[in-house]
């Protein structure tokens, strides 16, 4: 049987089992279907991607009447579907364990299977209809689940900010279509690739997806629903819409950006790279600010998405000067960590589900002390967290590095913009990673180590086994990834290929598993060595100082200079943790000012410090136009109480004002 | 190949060797230069073999990971520090990091150290563990400019590469070089505690940052850490060294290993002298200048890479 067919069945499957789970709320029913038709998809998926098969296309006389609906299967919409069922497969799994958690069922079982169809079916499709009624399938169900509970005045209101902005998106990416079809109509995918739009229009179709995909992936100043949204959702589907869903809005942006609009000029990469670049440092410095675990990772994941489209900006830039193998490069580091932020942020939801289910709290100030009750998922997040602040020999580092080796090709451009920008995308890159690193040290120390912070947390015990199932398959996944980059590097071969015409050198053939992006002498990594010599001198030390040395453990009270408090209060709280950051980076970044307000000598009242931080996009931009739609709102709102012959005589109005408009433009 | 396995041995077990020596040299300097006598050269061996055999005194409040800790902190620092050319370049394994993965591997190491500081949960620790994460979130970028000016003029991010183009390539007098010495130097002493950034001698609450996360460390868990963070001193000298100052270094079969070895000792004795006078003839700074000190290491690297794309036009 044909992949795309099959792949298609499998949404249908899981649409019934949407259906099924309506009516039967068992938890295993939904949960194990969506396993075993996640990993169908994903077997489907990656033998067509691995076997680099040709596109298959399919037209179905259902939709539109003149257009049917087209269905394609290429190396990037199968990429994205691996990727979509990977994750599919997984939050499936976990969910087995978290859905017996779950208060309110009857509002997330029939809902899953609808989100991951709507997912996976996005990528296949090849006409503008098509792919918009899959988009907003998907948005649809994932804010269904964004509202499952409902009670908490909080996740209402996350609801609504994210169902304005997706259907802000969706109007952006039909007026992209609309933009792209022209005037001919031709509204399936190839009529366009056939006529590629001249260069005024492309450059609007890319505004318009830049805003439409961007707003769904989460790009500054798009973002402000992502971390309202993806934490009210139940743990696995934060998950998904945090590893998959933002992945289904890169997809869109590669499959306009990189194939529908054409061949691409170097101006069009400049604001991609500056919005990814300005959403990558906003999401990592509010991550390092924000005390609720699952806002943090959802500021993360507006990190990684910032750092995904700096790099299909500089792949943008390099493919349009003609750069090819540069162009493979970044486009491949993207790609990459589109794969990687996938499997450590499904992770470290995955974790902060498995916390929340423990404790019942995801205030990081109510946690603490869990290292040792909850011994899989502490180790499952340390590498979770590890990975994603880039560190050796996890996967997060190889494509942060490789982004940083293409961006160390940037005096290859012609253009001085384009030089000096790379340089200034590097310093974003570093600066970025390293602020990563130290949000998720903060994460994991105030989370996971020290004493506990609250009795819930004191009395903590680790997930249900599925759950750990999971998440250590999660963790082993960033660990393989990051020791066989190569592998991957090599697999990814085809999508590079279509999408900027290039691919890297082959890695199989560098001896030692090592990766080298363009030659070794200029630069190789080998993260199954460092992995090697990790182990060999951590034990060859352990070795030696216990045979030699001495052994012995005695338990004492903390040392703490000789003043231990046994108040667990007097620990660093996760605000307290933050502050040194906060006074370096908060006054440009978040207008934040601490006043202290110290009682005189001999005043009994304690002293008190007060942040204040504000968030400059919403109060600059949101706020603003929120306003003016409330003052239009009041202003029109004698519009609802007018009598019949006032409506009538509006109507006639309307009426006469409209044939006027068409009688003068013709 | 045998001799390849050999030299990466040798260095291995030097850098182990050497290291507590350049910390007991400036000690030693930086005593003489107050008027003590001060302790032997040898004094941290010493002290690293008493604390050792020492039993280890775990907190009641520590989770497992506290044990664990001073392993990762260790390997990781010894591992960075076997990547680096001290006296050979070419080494059979410096391939596997090159110098962007190298700085990520120290990331490694402080991650662990920032966690294990955070782990007893006493306030010290948390104190001195928030402003690592802190000096960090600008010290990496800092040493990532370093890192981009050298590359951009070596053509290569491999630290051997770039070692032997600056030794075989004429690169002349280079304001780019300058600047980036200039900048590596800040990042070196920042990311090593040295004054005037952090002060490795103190028990001062107000002005300690890596003394006050390993405050709950003892015995041989306490060696460890204070062996990696000589390392890590080490690690840092010798990349200036490989970098700015490339004579003598044995590459391939043409030198003697004992020019490359002498030479080597030669620039970490300077180096060991140099830190020393430099401590003692400056006050540390205050914890929140620290930003400043590094912000400016990090405007100059990324002003030395952006003069080298000026000085490339125009030639």
């Amino acid at each position: 049987m044909n992949a795309l067919v099959g792949l298609l069945l499998v949404d249908l499957a899981l649409l019934a089992l949407a259906i099924a789970g309506a009516i039967r709320r068992n938890n295993a029913l939904v949960y194990g279907g969506a396993l075993a038709l996640s990993t169908l998809g994903l077997a489907l998926a990656l033998t067509h991607f691995l076997g680099r098969a040709a596109p298959q296309t399919l037209v179905l006389p259902i939709g539109l009447p003149w257009l049917g609906a087209h269905f394609r299967l290429d190396a990037l919409s199968a990429f994205f579907l691996a990727l979509a069922h990977l994750g599919g497969a997984v939050a499936s799994l976990y969910g087995l364990g978290y859905g017996r958690h779950e208060q309110e069922p009857g509002r997330v079982l029939p809902f899953y299977p609808a989100f991951l169809a709507g997912m996976s079916l996005v990528p296949l499709a090849d006409d503008a209809y098509t792919f918009l009624v899959a988009w907003e399938f998907m948005s649809l169900s994932s804010w269904a689940l964004v509202t499952a509970h409902h009670r908490s005045a909080e996740n209402r209101n996350a609801g609504f900010v994210y169902l304005v902005m997706a259907a802000f998106g969706a109007l952006m990416l039909l007026l992209a279509f609309g933009v792209l079809a022209g005037a001919s109509g031709g509204y399936a995918f190839a009529a366009m690739r056939a006529h590629p739009p001249g260069a005024g229009v492309a450059a609007l179709a890319l505004a318009l997806v830049v805003l439409g995909a961007g707003s769904k992936a989460g790009l500054a100043p798009l973002h402000v629903w992502l971390p309202l949204a993806h934490p009210a959702a139940p743990s696995h589907v934060s998950a998904l819409m945090s590893g998959v869903m933002t992945k289904i809005a890169i997809y869109a942006f590669v499959r306009f950006a990189f194939d529908l609009l054409g061949a691409p000029d170097w101006r069009w990469s400049l604001p991609i790279l500056l919005l990814g670049a300005a959403t990558a440092a906003l999401g990592v410095l509010s991550a390092t600010m924000e005390v609720d675990l699952k806002r943090l990772l959802a500021f993360s994941t507006v990190e990684n998405i910032g750092l995904i489209f700096l790099s299909l900006g500089l792949a943008l830039a390099f493919k349009a000067d003609d750069l090819s193998r540069a162009a493979a490069l970044a486009f491949t580091a993207a790609m990459l960590h589109a794969l990687n932020h996938m499997l450590f942020k499904s992770l470290l939801f995955f974790g902060a589900g498995a916390v929340l289910t423990a404790t019942g709290a995801r205030n990081l100030d109510r946690l603490g002390g869990l290292f040792d009750r909850m011994r899989w998922t502490s180790l499952a997040m340390l590498i979770g967290a590890a990975a994603i602040a880039g560190l050796p020999p996890l996967n997060g580092f190889v494509s942060e590095w490789l982004m940083l080796q293409a961006v160390l090709l940037g005096p290859a451009f012609p253009q001085w913009t384009l030089k000096l920008l790379a340089l200034a995308m590097g310093a974003v890159v570093a600066l970025v990673a390293a602020l990563a690193a130290a949000a998720f040290a903060r994460m994991f120390g105030i989370a996971f180590l020290g004493r506990p912070r609250s009795p819930e947390a004191a009395s903590a015990t680790d997930a249900d086994p599925t759950m750990r199932y999971a998440m250590a398959g999660l963790a082993g996944a960033c660990l393989l990834a990051g020791i066989f980059p190569g592998v991957l590097i090599d697999a990814l071969k085809p999508l590079a290929e279509a999408a900027v015409g290039a691919a890297m050198p082959l890695q199989a053939k560098i001896p030692w598993t090592s990766i080298a992006p363009i030659a070794e002498s200029r630069s190789s990594y080998n993260g199954l060595l460092v992995l090697i010599f990790f182990v060999a001198s951590g034990s060859a030390a352990a070795f030696v100082i216990h045979r030699v040395a001495s052994a012995a453990i005695r338990r004492a009270p903390a040392w703490d200079c000789g003043f231990p408090n046994a108040d667990p209060a007097t620990q660093y709280t996760a605000v307290s943790f933050a502050e040194p950051i906060r006074r370096v980076y908060g006054p440009f970044a978040f207008a934040a000012r601490a006043e202290v307000d110290m009682p005189r000598p001999g005043e009994a009242r304690p002293a008190r410090i007060t942040v204040h931080m504000s968030d400059r996009i919403w109060r600059g931009l949101y706020a603003p136009i929120g306003r003016a739609v409330a003052a239009v709102a009041t202003w029109l709102n004698p519009l609802q109480f007018l009598t019949i012959r006032q409506y009538l005589s509006v109507v006639f109005g309307a009426l006469l004002a409209l044939l006027l408009l068409l009688a003068i433009r013709s | 190949m045998i001799s390849d396995l050999a030299y990466q041995l040798l260095q291995m077990t030097l850098v182990i060797a050497l290291a507590p020596g350049l910390t007991g040299l400036i000690r030693k300097v930086k005593a003489r230069l107050t008027r003590r006598r001060g302790a032997s050269v040898l004094q941290p061996y010493f002290d690293l073999a008493r604390l050792a055999r020492k039993e280890a005194i775990v907190a009641d409040s520590a989770t497992s990971y506290f044990r664990v800790a001073p392993y990762l902190i260790f390997a990781s620092t010894w591992v960075a520090a076997a990547l680096v050319p001290t006296f050979a370049t070419g080494l059979m394994f410096s391939w596997s990091a090159d110098l962007i993965a190298i700085v990520a591997i120290l990331g490694f190491g402080r991650f662990a150290l920032i966690l294990a500081g955070m782990d007893v949960g006493t306030s010290f620790g948390g104190l001195g563990a928030s402003r690592e994460a802190m000096f960090a979130t600008l010290a990496e970028p800092a040493m990532m400019t370093i890192v981009f000016c050298l590359a951009l003029l070596a053509g290569s991010t491999q630290l051997s590469t770039i070692a032997e183009f600056m030794t075989t390539h004429d690169v002349g007098l280079r304001v780019t070089l300058g600047m980036a010495l200039v900048a590596l130097v800040m990042v070196a002493i920042a990311e090593n505690g040295r004054i005037p950034a952090d002060n490795p001698a103190t028990h001062l609450e107000l002005t300690m940052v890596h003394e006050a996360m390993i405050l709950e460390y003892s015995g041989r868990h306490l060696a460890l850490i204070e062996l990696a963070a000589m390392l890590k001193l080490l690690l840092y000298v010798s990349i200036i060294g490989c970098v700015f100052a490339p004579w003598g270094l044995v590459a391939g079969e043409g030198r003697s290993l004992g020019v490359g070895l002498g030479v080597y000792l030669a620039k970490l004795a300077f180096a060991g002298v140099a830190l020393g006078v430099f401590e003692t003839s400056i006050a540390k700074m205050r914890v929140f200048r620290v930003p400043n000190f590094l912000g400016a290491a990090l405007m100059l690297g990324l002003l030395g890479a952006m003069l080298l794309f000026v000085s490339r036009v125009l030639k």
